[in-house]
């Protein structure tokens, strides 16, 4: 038997998969598709202080390996979910994180403070990097001072494990990563969507309403891997990485780099039963190269 | 009702014209109940352009022949590539996806299709005679070449016919059909190109008739997880995946 335990500090994990925010609703939605008391975590929809109808249709465009969205946080509002889908959902025999974002921090501080409150949601990740909203959101995460600011705001009313969701468009992902740090977040989760766009020659007009979007998918593997690594080599906080994974190798390749756990996300659109499968080609990778705790791969990328 | 993924045997592949293909799929297990209107998310193998699950709608179900039909235009490379299909080939499907059209008893009813909008209008038109009613399917086409597989629609009522180049039935557009004016329904299905949807939809209401519309945004996952095939409703915005792709014209701010 291998050990695919892993531990996000005092946050144990059964294994390190998770599920990407946005990419897997409530967990509701892949009931049918799998059991997810096979999942280390799930990560559901980000979830704001007040409901949000999110941006007006189209919200996807497919491109090159991968896809952009500018679905824009629709949802309907943190009382609603501890009222209506909390419920309904607490019985999950996985970790349950609620995705938190916000236009102003006095949202973020509010949302969190009632979440803190749910006994079965052992954590939240912040979300500082959200790039279809208008206000807040990627702005939070993009300077240090303000990812500070945020983090600092929620941390004194949030009393569990807290992730901060970092944004690749910025100019260099260690500073903010180590601000956040140094503000007391627990882990950092990373990478959120890479802000894109994409165009029809034919009509001259842009393929989303909102003329820029959030690109994932394996597009943005490389960009992803890069940033866990750099940002392994310069915090001490556990690390969850995301960008592209669509299989257990991808997953491997992002564990080399540095992260504790993972996250697969647009993956879930394509095959609802990835998340199953990854957790089952960890294993194999592990008995294939004779390891025994999925713990001696964090890092382990051996250069030279 | 449980979504399923599961790999389909091609059975055949029947081109209907230059563009449209109709492809039969056995399941290896026996179907679930596909009720009309529904839809399946097929993966594309073997494109490098197409990295998301094309929606189809299911055109067809024989349960003794455990097969779906796909009824399929070839538009990129995705859909190409499935056209390129061979028996014997393997296709994974997440299905059955979405709601379904109403099925009203002893009435008359009026179908009206575009281009592949067609897709979900017959296995429509079975239900519906199944239940009794008489149905009139209107389709809207180019030209007499793309009038096709008339004789399966026969099997369950009339069918009309409009050619933009008059080559075949009436000339002109669905809407301007002659049995519009001649008869009255009681219900309205249309499935096809917005403006002719909203055109359809648009003579319902003149008329007081209860008209249902599939919608064909573009979607992620199929399965409401993405949120990113969201039509606007006079109750904010739903997904078309779950809560359509059959909308009544009254809850869609047309």
């Amino acid at each position: 038997m291998v050990n695919l335990g892993v531990k996000l500090k005092d946050l144990s994990l059964k294994n390190p998969v998770m599920t990407a925010s946005g990419t897997f609703g409530f967990g509701e939605e892949f009931e049918d598709f799998i059991d997810l008391s096979n999942l280390g975590g799930i990560i559901v929809k980000g979830t704001t202080r007040h409901h949000r109808e999110g941006n007006p249709y189209p919200r996807m465009a497919e491109t090159p390996s991968g896809m952009l969205n500018a679905v824009g946080l629709q949802n309907k509002g943190v009382e609603n979910f501890c009222k209506e889908i909390y419920p309904r959902i607490k019985h999950y025999d996985t970790n349950i994180l609620v995705n938190v974002s916000g236009s102003v921090i006095e949202d973020y501080v509010e949302t969190a403070a009632m979440i803190n409150e749910l006994e079965h949601i052992p954590a939240i990740e912040l979300n500082i990097s959200c790039p279809n909203v208008k206000e807040g959101g990627m702005a939070f995460g993009t300077s240090c001072a303000s990812a500070a600011s945020v983090v600092k705001a929620v941390r004194e009313v949030y009393k569990k494990h807290l992730m901060v969701k970092l944004s690749p468009n910025v100019t260099d992902i260690t500073e903010i990563a180590k601000a956040v740090e140094a503000e007391g977040a627990d882990s950092v989760s990373l990478i959120n969507t890479l802000l894109g766009m994409a165009i029809n020659a034919e009509t001259r007009k842009p393929l989303l309403s909102t003329v820029t979007g959030g690109l994932s998918g394996p597009a943005v593997k490389p960009v992803a891997l890069r940033m866990v690594w750099q940002v392994f080599n310069a915090v001490n906080i556990p690390i969850v990485g995301l960008g592209g994974i669509m299989n257990a190798k991808d997953a491997i390749e992002f564990i080399l780099a540095g992260a504790t756990a993972i996250q697969i996300g647009t993956a879930n659109f394509i095959d609802p039963q990835v998340t199953e499968k990854v957790v089952v080609g960890l294993e194999d990778y592990m008995k294939r190269h004779n390891v025994q705790d999925i713990n001696d791969l964090i890092g382990a990328l051996q250069i030279q | 009702m449980k979504k399923l993924v599961q790999d389909f045997e091609v059975l055949q592949r029947k081109e209907l014209n230059d563009e449209h293909f109709v492809l039969d799929v056995k399941a290896l297990e026996p179907l679930p109940e596909i009720h009309p209107g529904q839809f399946v998310n097929v993966l594309v193998k073997d494109s490098n352009t197409t990295f998301l699950r094309r929606p189809l709608s299911i055109h067809f179900v024989d349960y003794e022949r455990n097969t779906i039909s796909l009824y399929i235009k070839k538009i990129g490379d995705g859909t190409k590539k499935l056209g390129e299909l061979k028996e014997g080939d393997t296709l994974n499907i997440v299905y059955p996806l979405g709601n379904q059209y109403s099925i009203p008893n002893n009435a008359n009813t009026l179908l009206v299709g575009g281009g592949c909008g067609v897709a979900p209008l017959l296995y429509l038109a079975k239900h519906l005679k199944e239940a009794g009613n008489n149905v009139t399917t209107l389709l809207g086409v180019r030209s007499e070449k793309d009038a096709v597989e008339l004789d399966a629609y026969k099997e369950y009522g009339n069918i009309l016919v409009t050619t933009e180049d008059g080559s075949f039935g009436e000339k002109g557009y669905p809407t301007q059909h002659s049995v519009l004016e001649k008869e009255k329904f009681d219900y309205v299905f249309t499935c096809g190109p917005e403006p002719m949807m909203k055109a359809v939809a648009a003579y319902s209401a003149q008329k007081n008739i209860p008209c249902e519309v599939s919608l064909e945004n573009t979607m992620a996952c199929g399965f409401g997880a993405c949120l990113c095939c969201v039509t606007e409703t006079t109750e904010g915005n739903k997904c078309t995946c779950t809560e359509g792709p059959v909308f009544n014209i009254n809850d869609l701010k047309w």
